[in-house]
């Protein structure tokens, strides 16, 4: 029983991590209909940046920071720069653009970086902590904490503020956004930004766990592929549930199931977006795609 | 009376095929104009080429300023609201997100609170929904309610496309009956597309009549009303 609760923390821990990942693909998703296959490069870079910074001496949170704002503005850039020139393009284009971006970052990286991995620091203490028989990683309460926050926040910004407001219109109903007066090309840009955001807070949570290293996020991505899937594309909520889940799913695959073990836990993945996709393509919360014709 | 609205020569299309052929018309300070017409005879286009949201050609003025060219979301913030075919209602927002988007443009947020009142008054039965999704609304709610989300961003210009769409004849008198009271009680100027011209020509001052894009009669209403080829075509007795 201990070790199932262990392993359960342990699930929600990594699960965050797609959570976020998840998420930023989804606030994307809903504005554009569009998958940023370049997700999980950018949080890769963003991380990488954060290293730099760690490099040159600042303190963890400062350098966390920096990289939060730092994202913001790149993912902001790279909307306004690359994706608003082929904003009308068909789907397919915007696709390859997105998947241009991955080589682009991932080879940058490793041009600037090197392939080698690298040792990323976590901010959270290093002994572990005792609940009676229980132990659980620093880090992996530590992570749940960040990314329970950044949910929060997240949040709290979509609900309560009007940008966060403009910016749901602009996703729903874009011709009626304008008319409302809503520059919605900006908006769009800032959910750029906001989704790079939370990307960066994933690489940096997860690059403790798998060392730093230009191919990073790529299995990562997978399991936020997973997880948006089975929550549904068109459900923020259901993404970071379906993070969770997915997370908590691995895991315990993984401990109890002996032949998948560490090996083949990818497949989970693979295998959970196949089921969903067959037995309920929209997720477990998403509306299914209805078109008028 | 001045003129808040100008057009001349306005031409547009869509893709290859051309809908306006340089349409003139005017809207004067104060008053209601309605654009009546046909199915396909370009009325809707017509609002949307005043807001920049299709490709034209020729000159539109707001107060005497050149908009044509400007993009939608900047000539809104100038004063004009469009309440466009089709409603735009946000469906998965709630009544009251909605009207929060329609005075996006503002930012005198006492003056914002005193004019959510002010709509619920005009549309009492927006207020008793302010928290259900607008998705659920009827199609009379979502017209009062595109009607309601184009007052809170305090245009000077109300730009209707066919407001009587889909609507039993006696909500379309409700929503006729606010108008006109809209346009009386806070001088916002009315641009009305009706195909329902009857009902058109008892609210509106002037009106012009629209057939494949071109202006073929224009006048004070009470003209248009008694000229007998209008009475047999679109009036119907």
């Amino acid at each position: 029983m201990d070790i199932f609760i262990q392993q359960v923390v342990s699930g929600l821990a990594t699960g965050g991590i797609y959570a976020s990942l998840a998420l930023a693909l989804v606030m994307i998703y809903q504005a554009t209909e569009v998958v940023n296959f370049a997700q999980g490069a950018m949080a890769m870079f963003s991380t990488y940046l954060c290293w730099s910074l760690l490099q040159l001496g600042l303190s963890y949170w400062v350098a966390f920071l920096a990289t939060l704002v730092i994202a913001f503005v790149g993912g902001l850039l790279i909307e306004r720069i690359v994706l608003r020139p082929v904003e009308d393009a068909p789907i397919l284009t915007i696709v390859i653009v997105t998947l241009g971006l991955v080589f682009i970052f991932t080879s940058v990286a490793g041009w600037i970086y090197s392939w080698i991995q690298k040792p990323f620091p976590s901010p959270f203490p290093k002994e572990p902590i005792k609940f009676g028989n229980i132990v659980f990683g620093a880090h992996d309460l530590g992570a749940i904490g960040v990314t329970l926050v950044v949910l929060l926040l997240l949040f709290l910004f979509f609900r309560y503020t009007t940008l966060g407001l403009a910016m749901r219109a602009a996703a729903q109903n874009p011709t009626s956004s304008r008319l409302c007066g809503i520059r919605v090309g900006w908006m769009l840009a800032i959910g750029w930004g906001l989704a790079a955001m939370v990307g960066a807070v994933a690489g940096m949570m997860v690059a403790p766990i798998v060392f730093l290293d230009p191919n990073m996020m790529a299995g990562i991505l997978i399991y936020s592929f997973a997880s948006a899937t089975l929550g549904g594309f068109t459900s923020p909520g259901g993404a970071v549930l379906g993070g969770l889940i997915v997370g908590v799913i691995e895991n315990l695959v993984g401990t109890y199931v002996t032949f998948i073990g560490t090996e083949l836990k990818l497949t989970v993945a693979l295998a959970v977006i196949l089921i969903v996709l067959v037995f309920k393509p929209s997720g477990l919360f998403g509306r299914a795609a209805v078109h008028r014709v | 009376m001045p003129l808040l609205l100008e057009a001349e020569n306005l031409e547009a299309q869509y893709g290859a095929t051309k809908v306006l052929h340089g349409l003139g018309f005017t809207v004067e300070a104060g008053g209601i104009t309605a654009i009546l017409g046909a199915n396909g005879a370009g009325k809707t286009t017509t609002l949307r080429a005043v807001c920049g949201m299709v490709r034209t050609s020729g000159s539109v003025r707001f107060e005497g300023q050149r908009i044509d060219g400007k993009a939608t979301e900047e000539i809104v913030r100038l004063g004009i609201a469009h309440t466009p075919e089709g409603r735009g209602t946000f469906m998965d927002l709630t009544v009251q997100e909605n009207l929060r988007l329609g005075a996006y443009v503002r930012s005198d947020r006492g003056a914002i609170t005193r004019d959510f009142e002010r709509v619920y008054q005009y549309f009492p039965v927006l207020g008793q929904r302010q928290g259900q999704q607008a998705g659920t609304l009827s199609g009379g709610e979502q017209q009062m309610l595109a009607v309601a989300r184009a007052l809170m961003s305090r245009p000077r210009l109300l730009l209707l496309d066919e407001p009587s769409l889909g609507l039993a004849p006696i909500l379309t008198r409700e929503i006729f009956r606010i108008v006109r009271a809209i346009n009386r009680d806070e001088g916002v100027s009315v641009l009305l597309v009706e195909q329902n011209a009857a009902m058109a020509l008892e609210l509106a001052d002037h009106a012009y009549l629209l057939e494949t894009g071109r202006v073929v009669m224009s006048g004070p209403s009470a003209d248009l009303q008694r000229d007998d080829s209008i009475r047999r075509s679109y009036l119907g007795y």
